[in-house]
């Protein structure tokens, strides 16, 4: 579904990504770690170009999105992101929020795009929250608004971009419940995180990124019980 | 008690004397309605100036944003960097004399050429008070826009824009005040605006003095009226934030 070839990100004299090589099946939950600093966003982010890669290639559902005649705004429909910090519109209301896009794209006419809305609030139990501003929601519930609004365009694979770190812990739960919901359902999922657990417990195969470079990757129970890479036996101490 | 007398006889010819100013300046002949007028034309002028100042002050602010990322608007970048370099760097009243003698010559509605000029004079501080108010909004947003699918024009004019409006609605209403007062210099290419109607009538009545400082009054209630009204504006928009 996903493929990327010898994929390079600089930033000025700085090189973040240092050629990475990767393919991602429909229907795999891949979860990457890697210390801070590691690249892991970065490369989450060359997926979707919200970072423009300075070399190599990332080709989606065949086609070669990092070629410039490729129709970026039509590929990031298919791929929902969820951030950090959430990204909710403030000035609007959690409805409009989840029916901005579809509707703004004629995707689906204003009741449809409302209707899904509306079951897909219902699912996560926020549906009450429906005409409520961002502002006056709870961490985890903007988090899991996020998600949905990123689910309401209907998504082939969905970005996350390390969901729970800006959130309390007694939030956090509540935000991994739904994306294992979500894995569950067969979404095919690429997750930046440092929740081990979840990695362990989701996670179709884990990588480990660091220096821009994936040194190490494999289904969760070999990859934390018998990691390999040095680099890796370390993060796993501090972390584990 | 003689001295106290005279002072007191002093200060009714005094106040007679201003009476008579006063009557000969605004009653005789109907005067106050030029200076009505001068009113009327003094805030058409600013009105129609801050809205093509606001319109010209968006475009550029947007086109300058985008530049960013997109290589083929960086020629008109440049230009409009040029634009507001010039309009910043020289006297509005400069700019007023260039257009009105030079450019706009043959334009008869000196209206028209004074709400041009100072549009295309407000439009350079505009784009700044929106380029300002634009990178207030955290750029989250814009990639929260962009992951959607969204277009970079329509993420600006959906979440960017009405997000920015918060912090750019009171710069913008500062603006608005100095255009009030900067189209006083509106009355030199025959405009009759406000400063221009205090002349007119002081010819008459071979008295500046009286209207020259009427309009002063006049001026000051305008713009602290104007003032009283953003505050109150800019209460109602912090009371209405449910961020």
């Amino acid at each position: 579904m996903i493929t990327v070839k010898n994929l390079e990100k600089t930033f000025g004299d700085h090189q973040v990504l240092c050629g990475i090589d990767e393919t991602i099946e429909q229907g795999e939950k891949v979860v990457i770690i890697g210390p801070s600093g590691s690249g892991k966003s970065t490369f989450l982010r060359c997926l979707n170009l919200l970072e423009r890669p300075t070399g190599g290639e990332v080709w989606f559902e065949g086609k070669n999105i990092t070629d410039k005649k490729a129709d970026v705004n039509a590929l990031r429909q298919k791929m929902g992101m969820v951030f950090q910090q959430f990204n909710l519109f403030p000035h609007l209301t959690v409805l409009e929020n989840i029916t901005l896009a579809p509707v703004t794209l004629k995707l689906q006419t204003k009741s449809e795009a409302q209707a899904n809305a509306r079951r897909l609030l219902e699912r996560i139990g926020l549906w009450e929250k429906a005409q409520a501003y961002p502002g006056q929601l709870s961490g985890g519930q903007k988090q899991r608004i996020a998600i949905v609004r990123a689910l309401a365009m209907n998504p082939d694979v969905m970005l996350f971009d390390e969901p729970t770190s800006a959130l309390d812990p007694e939030m956090v739960g509540e935000v991994l419940e739904l994306m294992k919901d979500l894995a569950n359902d067969g979404m095919t999922m690429v997750v930046v995180t440092h929740e081990m657990g979840f990695a362990r417990e989701v996670a179709t195969r884990v990588l480990f990124i660091d220096e821009g470079k994936i040194l190490e990757q494999g289904p969760p129970e070999s990859f934390f019980e018998s990691p390999q890479h040095p680099r890796l036996k370390d993060f796993l101490s501090k972390v584990l | 008690m003689s001295w106290l007398q005279e002072l007191g006889t002093n200060l009714l010819i005094w106040l007679q004397q201003v009476g008579d100013s006063l009557y000969r300046t605004f009653v005789e002949k109907d005067r106050y309605m030029a200076f009505l007028k001068g009113i009327g034309t003094t805030l058409e002028i600013s009105f129609f100036a801050v809205l093509l100042g606001t319109a010209i002050g968006v475009f550029v602010a947007v086109v300058k944003n985008m530049a960013k990322k997109h290589r083929f608007l960086r020629p008109l970048e440049w230009l409009l960097d040029a634009y507001v370099l010039v309009i910043r760097g020289t006297p509005v009243y400069v700019q007023l004399l260039i257009l009105n003698t030079v450019v706009f010559a043959s334009v008869q509605n000196k209206i028209l050429v004074a709400v041009i000029t100072f549009g295309i004079n407000s439009g350079a501080y505009v784009a700044e008070i929106i380029r300002a108010g634009i990178n207030s909004v955290d750029k989250g947003q814009f990639e929260a826009g962009n992951s959607l699918g969204l277009r970079d024009g329509t993420v600006m004019r959906l979440i960017i824009l009405p997000q920015a409006v918060r912090n750019i609605l009171p710069a913008l209403g500062n603006e608005f005040i100095t255009l009030v007062k900067e189209t006083s210099i509106a009355g030199t290419m025959a405009v009759n605006d406000l400063t221009k109607a205090a002349e007119r009538v002081g010819g008459a009545t071979y008295d500046l003095y009286t209207p020259l400082l009427s309009i002063a009054v006049i001026y000051f209630v305008l713009v602290f009226g104007m003032t009283r009204l953003l505050n109150l504006f800019e209460r109602r928009l912090a009371k209405s934030d449910n961020r």
